[in-house]
């Protein structure tokens, strides 16, 4: 068992888009906090602090989870991937990135983040979605900007790339 | 917006978190999804002195189908119950009511046996336990308990589970021959609170109806599948103003008793057509 103590600081690591990281969290701080605060990964938003709004989406051992509804000293050990993984090294946005910049499928772009690392989840497990699939899967997810039709779209099309990707290869 | 300080304890096993719990009693809390606890922290309407991971568990990661019952581990996802191949087949009722549990990042995080220990009056998976008639398994260093699901379920975010007690595992009484099963959820968006939340069950001469998200707990009625359709829509009329719904921002008394009357009978026509 490892007793963390209120008050006092822990050290927490874990891989963060494939490369280890560690830092120091209290018990009662957030996974959020912790990946932006101590990390310094800052492309994870924060909205609703609840698990509502599906702005601080991440993945955790490649699953779709709000950061917000996690603690950092729950991390330990984990496999982490944030929005900061989703661009190639050179910085080539990927197929789903660059479906949502043809679509405008981003205005303020707060809740882009979340948008995306769910439907990096949700598209590698369901490669051929309906719309209304994909409506359901990001219904977790609320953007106030777009009327959300410019999202769906994007989903949708990126979804047929790389279908042909895969076929592709 | 962030949860009050309190002590964490990552356990390794059963015997840990019992100890944890026998000593701490109601100052500590399980944690094992904390897709509802979490919440509650953040909000900081628990502050609880010590948080008792149980997350790790393996051991307490199982789906065990056998002798006309599906057990559920405690640290069992709801998306891995989710698509788990048995679902439709074993639990069709559990199968139509999971896509309505919040969304399928918290399913992912989300356990059975939490959403069961939270107990919200909204929730499915506690009416679907109802419902069905299932049971769960409590654990103590004193003693290990099963309580049925009226037991269990004594109010609203409250159950009979003590301080010292973890649910180690639910049981949902697997489908029957011949029996039918249905399930709706009346909410404003996908995902949010139930307004109203119904269960149906029809077979061997019954029909069962549960209903979530008026009373402070799921509340179960079985009448005799003989009923004319008269006294039929008598009962349910019946049934709806037990419930004692109340008037909130999402909906009126009134417009919940006629959801019982009217989607109740719709649950239970589709739970007679699925068991012919």
């Amino acid at each position: 068992m490892r007793l963390l103590k209120q008050g006092e600081r822990h050290r927490v690591r874990f891989t963060l888009n494939s490369e280890p990281v560690e830092g120091l969290a209290e018990p009662r701080m957030l996974l959020t906090d912790f990946i932006r605060h101590v990390i310094g990964a800052t492309g994870t938003h924060v909205g609703c602090e609840h698990g509502i709004c599906g702005a601080c989406t991440i993945r955790v051992d490649g699953k779709a989870v709000r950061s917000c509804l996690m603690l950092a000293v729950q991390a330990e050990g984990k496999r982490i991937e944030t929005i900061e993984g989703l661009a190639a090294k050179d910085g080539s946005l990927s197929t789903l990135q660059l479906a949502f910049h043809r679509n405008f499928a981003l205005q303020c772009g707060y809740c882009t983040p979340g948008f995306l690392m769910t439907l990096a989840e949700y598209l590698e497990k369901h490669p051929d979605p309906s719309e209304q699939e994909i409506r359901l899967a990001l219904s977790g997810n609320l953007c106030r900007c777009t009327g959300y039709a410019e999202i769906v779209d994007a989903a949708l099309e990126a979804a047929r790339e790389m279908r042909a990707q895969a076929a592709a290869e | 917006m962030k949860p009050p300080p309190f002590d964490y304890a990552r356990c390794d096993s059963m015997d840990e978190a019992l100890s944890l719990l026998a000593e701490h009693g109601e100052e500590a809390r399980v944690i094992a999804g904390g897709q509802s606890l979490m919440a509650m922290l953040n909000m900081r309407l628990l502050r609880p002195s010590v948080l008792v991971d149980i997350a790790e568990l393996d051991e307490l990661n199982y789906i065990n189908d056998s002798s006309g019952w599906v057990e559920i581990g405690a640290t069992t996802t709801q998306a891995v119950l989710e698509s788990w191949p048995g679902l439709n087949s074993r639990l069709p009722l559990v199968a139509a009511a999971i896509p309505h549990i919040g969304h399928f990042q918290t399913r992912n995080r989300g356990t059975i046996c939490g959403s069961l220990c939270h107990a919200d009056p909204s929730s499915e998976l506690p009416l679907c336990l109802a419902a069905l008639g299932g049971e769960v398994v409590l654990r103590s260093r004193r003693r290990k308990r099963v309580l049925n699901a009226k037991e269990f379920q004594v109010g609203m975010l409250t159950t009979a589970k003590q301080d010292d007690e973890i649910m180690v595992a639910a049981r949902y009484p697997a489908a029957q021959r011949g029996f039918g099963y249905a399930f709706r959820e009346l909410s404003r968006r996908h995902g949010d609170f139930a307004i109203v939340a119904l269960a149906g069950v029809a077979g061997g001469g019954k029909i069962r109806l549960g209903v979530g998200g008026l009373a402070e707990a799921p509340m179960v009625r079985e009448w005799d599948d003989h009923l004319k359709d008269e006294d039929l829509a008598d009962a349910l009329n019946d049934f709806a103003w037990e419930l004692r719904g109340s008037d909130d921002i999402h909906a009126t008394a009134r417009y919940r008793r006629e959801m019982v009357r009217r989607l109740g009978k719709k649950v239970i026509d589709e739970a007679r057509r699925c068991a012919s």
